[in-house]
């Protein structure tokens, strides 16, 4: 018992990680302030693709949506940081980052932005149309803000697996959270820089999780 | 055949047109060359059997569906063929839907704005005040800040009636705007309706509101397999149908 709390609980070497933890925190931070509006960004511009009338259009979306859902987001992020550079095109761990999980995050919004925009029922558009609303009116005013708001507990829930995904950033050494703990812990042969990391996770993360509780119960009710 | 637009109830010219109207879903011919005046203030009633075109007709008159070929002409401007500014056109054609189509996420009030606000740009407190208007017409202006959800389904019937008349109509298209209501609230829906056509609202209604036509119709229209077998005012139609379908249809609401 006492091992364990010497090995994963240890006060004194989370102190001593506590800053530079706090620092990937930060990055961790980053990455998803720009990553989160991105996908979404991407998301809902792919999900508009894969129900329009333009059938080619359509195909791309879907395919899009398709490949980045199937493909690991590691592989995709190994691939971006250290295979591009073969083909000439060598970015920094930050950009190959943002690049992978922006793809990555942008398929997955998509899909939950599809399902949003199918469960506007036809009527809608009908009727908003009929009132002289052009089509991106109707979008914008009457069929997205239904779409948003009957999938909401799926976005919210998607935004914590963005938060977690950044955890990966660390295989091309970008100091996010996890990776900084993980240097404390290869440096002192103790797993509590872990913990405090995981602990930060739980922090940031519950409040979100307790808020999609709150809107499922909302819908289910 | 081509109505003359001087019919019984029509008070001077022709509000709405359709001229040689067809359309097909797939092979299937829906409507097979339909022709109808209705004029000004005059509140036409179409009756029929289900899968007679009668809602594909309406639907028709403001391009929610297109037709495949003929003309529709509100007040004498064109609303089919190309170049056409449908979202301009459209909100001089009110429409009414048999589920009413409220929008979930908006209040009364914000339903009967959002196309004063988003189509004809009125600032925010001209939409409301024409918004409060629409909603007084309807007698709900004391729940203009209920949503849907709060709301009967007569109560949001009638809202989506002052959504319409928000933008000031020359016509006001039912489509059986009656069938999903429970039967007590049908009746304020229909005075609504009476009122409308009492202040000079021109009005084209599928309806299966059989008494409701005997008495507030200027004129029925009977239609089978896309087309009209016969039309006539409602003492005609109800009292002495001159088709042999058009009696059959009738009997087997009469018992």
């Amino acid at each position: 018992m006492d091992a364990l709390v010497e090995q994963f609980f240890n006060l004194e070497i989370m102190a001593k990680a506590l800053p530079l933890v706090l620092k990937g925190l930060g990055i961790t931070l980053l990455i998803c302030a720009v990553v989160i509006p991105l996908g979404l960004a991407g998301g809902l511009l792919a999900a508009l693709g894969s129900v329009s009338r333009n059938r080619a259009l359509r195909w791309i979306s879907i395919g899009f949506v398709d490949v980045f859902r199937a493909l690991p987001p590691l592989v995709l992020l190994i691939f971006i940081y250290a295979g591009l550079p073969f083909a000439g095109l060598s970015l920094s761990p930050f950009v190959a980052v943002i690049i992978g999980f922006f793809l990555n995050n942008s398929a997955y919004f998509a899909e939950i932005l599809r399902a949003g925009l199918l469960s506007v029922p036809k009527g809608q558009i009908e009727a908003a149309r009929s009132t002289g609303l052009g089509r991106a009116q109707t979008l914008i005013w009457v069929t997205l803000p239904q779409a948003v708001r009957n999938v909401l507990p799926d976005l919210l829930s998607n935004v914590v697996e963005v938060v977690k995904l950044t955890s990966l950033a660390s295989v091309v050494s970008l100091g996010e959270m996890l990776h900084a703990a993980g240097l404390v812990r290869s440096i002192t042969y103790n797993a509590s820089p872990l913990v405090l990391a995981a602990g930060l996770y739980l922090v940031l993360l519950w409040p979100l999780i307790r808020v999609i509780g709150r809107f499922e119960r909302r819908i289910t009710h | 055949m081509m109505l003359s637009p001087d019919l019984p109830g029509a008070s001077s010219g022709v509000a709405l047109s359709i001229e040689n109207l067809h359309k097909s879903f797939g092979t299937e011919p829906v409507l097979k060359g339909l022709d109808l005046a209705v004029g000004r203030s005059e509140m036409v009633f179409v009756l029929g059997p289900s899968g007679s075109g009668k809602s594909t007709m309406l639907r028709c008159c403001n391009r929610l569906e297109e037709p495949d070929s003929g003309e529709i002409f509100i007040e004498g401007d064109r609303l089919t063929g190309p170049g056409v500014d449908l979202n301009k056109i459209r909100q001089r054609i009110g429409m009414v839907f048999q589920s009413f189509n409220l929008y979930p996420h908006l209040n009364a009030l914000g339903n009967v704005t959002l196309a004063l606000r988003q189509v004809q740009k009125m600032p925010r407190a001209q939409a409301e005040a024409a918004g409060l208007d629409a909603l007084d017409r309807v007698g709900l202006s004391a729940r203009a800040r209920h949503y849907p959800a709060q709301l009967s389904g007569g109560q949001q019937q009638r809202v989506a009636i002052a959504r319409a008349l928000a933008l000031k109509p020359s016509v006001m298209l039912f489509d059986e705007p009656t069938s999903a209501l429970d039967p007590e609230l049908v009746g304020d829906v229909l005075d609504v309706m009476r009122d409308m056509k009492a202040q000079g609202m021109t009005m084209l209604v599928v309806s299966h509101e059989m008494k409701f036509a005997r008495d507030a119709a200027d004129r029925v229209i009977f239609m089978d397999h896309g087309r009209i077998v016969e039309t006539g005012p409602p003492e005609q139609i109800f009292g002495n149908p001159q088709e042999d379908r058009t009696r059959a249809f009738l009997s087997r609401f009469h018992g």
